[in-house]
């Protein structure tokens, strides 16, 4: 922070100080007063927990003199990683999410598109209540929605059990085949609308004139929509994307309120779960280690992401 | 040929794509009303009655249950949500303007690395530093207190991401300039010009801020052990683990849930006009 205060100091203080013309501006007192509110807690409660969990990740407790001598903690280098990488629940937890994102993320995605597609065509009527019924959901925490699915899940309360139950379908939504996928629907019906008002919003954007030259040449509405307006919003798209896959890889709530009514979920069914159970057992070298693991993760796929498709779109 | 096919064909997709949406409008509400039908019934006739169709209107009832157990412990809940998301987003929105508006109007070294450490913290999932903070803030002894869930919740890279964004589309550099040859210093400039013509995107960024601490869970629940200082959605979640030896906290769960979106969706119908110009401004890079 000083730092960057004491250099912004040496290159904008210009003779007469205040001067604002040629490069001039304001005093980097005055520049660092504007960003200090904000990079104070950003340092305190964002970047020193991640070099904390660095740091916490490559200690180890050992004991000295078998299982009832008195423990200390030292340094243990990638130990703690080594075992997250041979722990089976680990790899059976990132299993689980990665199906559940590579299902889930498309089909959310694909139905945001769709909706902000038609949204945006003179096809549709009731425009308004559309909107505002698909962003509905994401008013609702995922508890609460993770709860109020469980109870259209659940074999006793469930109008849907009932109804299905009626046209001779035996569901079993919380079954051990079916679980993940009740919880990425919970997913989809919370984060669907969100995602579909990033796409609108970014068609709203598109200046009309664009469309008159491909209707002259006869195009229909569906070779304007996928030729010419979902190229257009392609960064949006990747936003989404980017958001949905850092929000995948952080799931918690949904699948811990399914857990309560479901013995098909684990206390380690996401990363983010056997984490939260790991430190739960006081082993917090360990769960930084899985945090971190987390963490490097969520960042190489969304990155990465971004550069694969902004290199593709930008080329 | 040409001119009857169009009429045609926009008419079935004009069906198709209505049918579409009322399916898909179906899923989006139908929890929802299940939800409204389910917390105005007694609890006896939950399992016994059709979900979907009202019995015995029972909602005061219901409420007044919900808002008494426990020495009105729900009650508490609710307004600690309500301290947690509304000071927070408030204390939040305003450092990520001051940031924000920095970050667009004024030239300085590092500004650029500043942004792409911005972006990089968007990006760092928050579950994942909610363990971290856990054992920073157990060696300061704020757990359990209000602050532990608070001070983590001011601080939204996304808000400085889109602060910076909407100044550059919405503060024109002339009008700053004329300010400041009227002899206004920088701060005076930012609170008494720029807030101004900033207001609408700084409601966009309260609103996704409010909603954001509003629904969040892993922190508190990582944070806090006192039940008086849980939000509702940690409430709510440990009422639900105890339904199974209490079946009767199902109706107080089912009436709690519907008190807690019924504000929140309140404000967004209120605030639509705000959200969705954010969010257009936002969408343009």
């Amino acid at each position: 922070m000083t730092d960057t205060a004491t250099r912004a100091t040496r290159v904008v203080a210009t003779p007469g100080g205040r001067s604002r013309h040629n490069g001039g501006g304001p005093r980097a007192g005055t520049i660092a007063a504007f960003l200090i509110p904000f990079f104070l807690p950003f340092v305190l409660f964002y970047l020193v927990p991640i070099a904390y969990a660095i740091w916490q990740s490559f200690l180890v407790v050992r004991r000295t003199g078998g299982q009832y001598g008195t423990s200390y903690t030292t340094f243990g280098g990638f130990e703690q990683y080594v075992q997250v990488f041979q722990n089976t629940e680990f790899w059976n937890s990132i299993g689980r999410i990665g199906l559940f994102g590579i299902v889930q993320v498309p089909v959310m995605l694909f139905i945001a598109l769709i909706i902000a597609l038609l949204l945006d065509t003179p096809l549709l009527k009731l425009k308004a209540f559309f909107r505002i019924a698909a962003f509905m959901p994401y008013a609702v925490p995922g508890v609460i929605a993770a709860i109020m699915w469980s109870f259209l899940y659940s074999p006793q309360l469930s109008p849907l059990v009932d109804l299905l139950k009626a046209i001779g379908l035996q569901p079993d939504f919380l079954g051990p085949g079916a679980v993940l996928w009740s919880a990425a629907n919970v997913s989809t019906w919370l984060w669907t609308g969100y995602n579909m008002l990033i796409m609108f919003s970014a068609l709203q954007a598109i200046p009309q004139e664009l469309y008159e030259a491909a209707k002259l040449d006869g195009a229909s509405n569906w070779a304007i929509a996928w030729r010419i307006k979902v190229p257009i919003i392609a960064p949006s798209i990747i936003l989404t994307t980017v958001f949905s896959i850092i929000g995948t890889l952080q799931l918690y709530a949904e699948p811990a309120v399914l857990r309560q009514i479901s013995s098909n979920i684990s206390s380690t069914f996401t990363p983010n779960m056997l984490a939260y159970a790991v430190a739960s057992g006081n082993n917090y070298q360990q769960a930084a280690a899985i945090s971190v693991v987390i963490a490097v993760i969520t960042f190489v796929l969304s990155f990465g992401f971004m550069r694969l498709t902004s290199k593709r779109a930008g080329l | 040929m040409s001119n009857q096919t169009p009429t045609r064909e926009s008419r079935v997709s004009r069906t198709a794509a209505m049918a579409l949406m009322f399916l898909l409008a179906i899923y989006f509400l139908l929890p929802l009303y299940f939800l409204i039908v389910a917390a105005t019934k007694p609890q006896g006739d939950l399992a016994s009655t059709f979900g979907l169709t009202f019995s015995h209107f029972d909602l005061f009832t219901n409420l007044s249950t919900l808002f008494t157990r426990s020495d009105g412990i729900f009650g508490r809940w609710a307004l600690n949500s309500v301290i947690y998301a509304v000071l927070g987003a408030a204390v939040g929105t305003l450092i990520s303007a001051l940031c924000g508006y920095a970050l667009a109007k004024f030239k300085f070294r590092g500004r650029e690395f500043l942004f792409s450490v911005i972006l990089g913290g968007v990006l760092v999932p928050t579950t994942a530093l909610a363990l971290p903070l856990f054992l920073l803030f157990s060696a300061t002894g704020i757990v359990n207190t209000y602050l532990a869930v608070f001070l983590p919740s001011i601080v939204s890279p996304f808000g400085v991401y889109l602060a910076r964004i909407f100044t550059a589309a919405a503060v024109p550099e002339e009008i700053l300039e004329s300010a400041r040859l009227d002899g206004a210093g920088e701060f005076r400039t930012f609170f008494s010009v720029a807030l101004k013509l900033l207001t609408p995107s700084l409601v966009t960024i309260f609103l996704f801020q409010f909603v954001a601490i509003w629904n969040n869970f892993f922190l508190p629940m990582v944070m806090l052990q006192k039940e008086s200082l849980f939000p509702i959605t940690l409430g709510l979640y440990q009422w639900n683990g105890q339904t199974a030896r209490a079946p009767l906290l199902q109706e107080s769960v089912i009436t709690g849930s519907l008190v807690s979106i019924v504000p929140v969706i309140i404000l967004f119908i209120l605030l639509q006009r705000f959200w969705r110009t954010g969010l257009a401004s936002g969408s343009i890079k």
